[in-house]
């Protein structure tokens, strides 16, 4: 059993009335990364973030980051935290940040309880948020079997009948996490398995897992509880009725960037457009990890942008 | 074997030394302890053992009828976090995970008598009038869960209308039944109100208000 505690707080105030050289948007793993690099450049920074660890906290077993041959994502967060913390970094922690602004060369960020912080530059690094279906019964039924995180409510699924809607790694991981409680998992896919073959033949010899590709979801059905899902061919008319108690999503992320969306480019997926110095298209302003077009949403790539992130806005201000 | 590694002890002892009063932590096990019960009591021995500070009573839920009464425990493992007075924060199930590190804010919450929530918060909770019962279900692994119990403990704390459980979701299936928890954090007030997810505080708080109603 693992006794998961705070990493210890070195408080460093948290200033309204000043400058900073950085103000890094989000506490994951670019974010984190990004906040030691300027400050081994001793910048003053301040990271505002709505928690810290963003998504990696909801990796129930990283293999992936090197270092660690396995260590559960809440831990190595723990870990970037802890070294964090031995810097003298700001960090306002549960604010969200809900607008991003630029007036003569200085960014201010604007946060949801209603602080102000200015800045020479800004480094986005909010990351992605689960997707929605976006079908019948989806949102009345959250919380009632519906559910976007494997990790928190698998326990709650013991010996039920679930279904796993997605073909990436998020969904072959709720798939292998919920394989200890369920007694059935469909796995629901569009058009074919795309995870890492290591996670797929975990599922396979489970026994547990049927693997249903080229359906979608149509609607979700139930009264007070998901009770089941009609699944219809992705190209066909063919229909499907499932009983299931548990559906899962996981069809992927959008990213978290509604506060910058005036201020910065982004694609056709809402993704903030950097280039390999992680800059945007404006001067000051830089993103790192899932929150950019930056192909690969891992762990070990968003640590490596944010690092990158940070020695661009701090050459930026030394030769600004 | 010790449930603490060394590591995470010495991390408590440290944290334990800014205990302001004295607390004690009152477990309730039975004679043929159920499996996460004898880990529960074994975690809180091995807890109260860092600090002076933390006295421990075990308790046993048959035999000590009258007190597991007294402080309205109905279910095994069980865990009353107590300061000067009993303050209405409870926890059901072993706390690991994230709730390990809930459980020792809810120790430092009650040995400073203060909470973090806000005045306004605070004014409010004043004018309850009935008495007030939240159940946070949790589960270990839930990053979000934390955030809605201990806001819930800590508005015991202010609130002596208000009792606050934080119950591990997987430890007590036949109330996931009840109260068809399929997610987590869940929180269920006084039967009758329920929500699910980390809430604010302010949002919390106007579904703490309905039961006034
Ligand atoms: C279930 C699951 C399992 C995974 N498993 C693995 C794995 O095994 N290996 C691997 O390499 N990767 C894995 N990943 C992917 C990995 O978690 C991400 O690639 C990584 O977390 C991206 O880091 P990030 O810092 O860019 O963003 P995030 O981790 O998303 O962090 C963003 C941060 O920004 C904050 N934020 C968001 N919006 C705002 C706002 N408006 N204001 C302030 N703060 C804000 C968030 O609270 C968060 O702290 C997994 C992801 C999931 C969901």
């Amino acid at each position: 059993m693992e006794f998961i505690l705070p990493a210890e707080l070195k408080e460093v105030p948290v200033e309204e009335a000043k400058l900073y050289d950085l103000i890094i948007i989000g506490a994951g793993p670019a974010g984190m990364t990004a906040a030691v690099y300027a400050a081994r450049k001793k910048l003053a920074t301040l990271v505002i973030s709505k928690n810290v660890g963003g998504q990696t906290l909801l990796a129930p077993g990283v293999e992936t980051y090197m270092g660690y041959q396995y260590i559960t994502g809440a831990e190595l967060m723990r870990k970037f935290e802890e070294q964090v913390r031995q810097f003298p970094i700001a960090l306002l922690i549960g604010e969200g940040v809900t607008k991003l602004s630029m007036k003569d060369n200085v960014f201010t960020v604007l946060t949801s309880h209603g602080k102000n912080f200015k800045s020479k530059t800004v480094i986005i690094a909010s990351g992605r948020r689960a997707r929605s279906l976006n079908v019948l019964r989806e949102k009345e039924l959250i919380g009632r079997g519906v559910s976007y995180c494997a990790t928190c409510d698998a326990p709650l699924f013991g010996g039920m009948d679930v279904a796993v809607i997605g073909s990436g790694n998020p969904a072959l991981t709720a798939v292998n996490e919920l394989i200890t409680y369920a007694r059935k998992i469909y796995n629901i896919v569009q058009v074919s398995v795309k995870a890492d073959p290591i996670l797929i033949e975990k599922a396979e010899r489970s026994g547990k897992v049927e693997f249903l590709s080229g359906y979608e979801v149509k609607e979700i059905q139930g009264e007070d509880k998901v009770e089941r899902i009609v699944i219809k061919q992705t190209k066909g008319d063919k229909e499907v009725v499932l009983d299931v108690g548990g559906v899962f999503v996981e069809i992927g992320a959008t990213p978290n960037v509604e506060f910058a969306k005036d201020v910065v480019p982004l694609n056709e997926l809402n993704e903030i457009v950097v280039d390999c110095d992680c800059k945007t298209d404006v001067a000051g302003l830089f993103a790192a990890g899932d929150v950019t077009n930056v192909p690969e949403k891992q762990i070990i790539v968003a640590a490596g942008e944010g690092a990158k992130a940070a020695l661009s806005a701090y050459h930026y201000l030394i030769e600004s | 074997m010790a449930l603490l590694s060394e590591k995470v002890r010495q991390e408590v002892e440290n944290i334990l030394k800014g205990l302001k009063d004295g607390l004690k932590l009152v477990v309730f096990t039975q004679e043929f302890e159920c499996p996460t019960c004898e880990d529960n009591r074994i975690l809180m021995e091995e807890l109260s053992a860092i600090s002076d500070k933390v006295s421990l009573e075990v308790l046993d839920f048959v035999s000590d009828k009258e007190k597991a009464e007294y402080y309205k425990v109905d279910k095994i493992p069980a865990m009353v976090v107590e300061g000067k007075k009993d303050y209405g924060i409870r926890f059901y199930g072993i706390p690991g995970g994230y709730e390990f590190a809930s459980l020792i804010h809810a120790m430092m919450m009650v040995s400073s008598k203060s909470s973090t929530l806000s005045t306004e918060t605070k004014e409010q909770l004043k004018t309850l009038t009935k008495p007030v019962h939240i159940q946070v279900f949790v589960t270990p692994t839930c990053p979000y869960c934390p955030m809605a119990f201990q806001m819930a403990h800590e508005m015991a704390l202010e609130s002596p209308l208000i009792t606050s459980d934080m119950i591990e979701a997987t430890e007590f299936p036949h109330l996931n039944l009840k109260y068809n928890v399929f997610v987590v954090p869940k929180v269920i007030i006084n039967e009758a109100i329920e929500f699910a997810g980390a809430l604010p505080a302010a949002e919390f708080l106007k579904h703490v208000m309905k039961a006034e109603r």
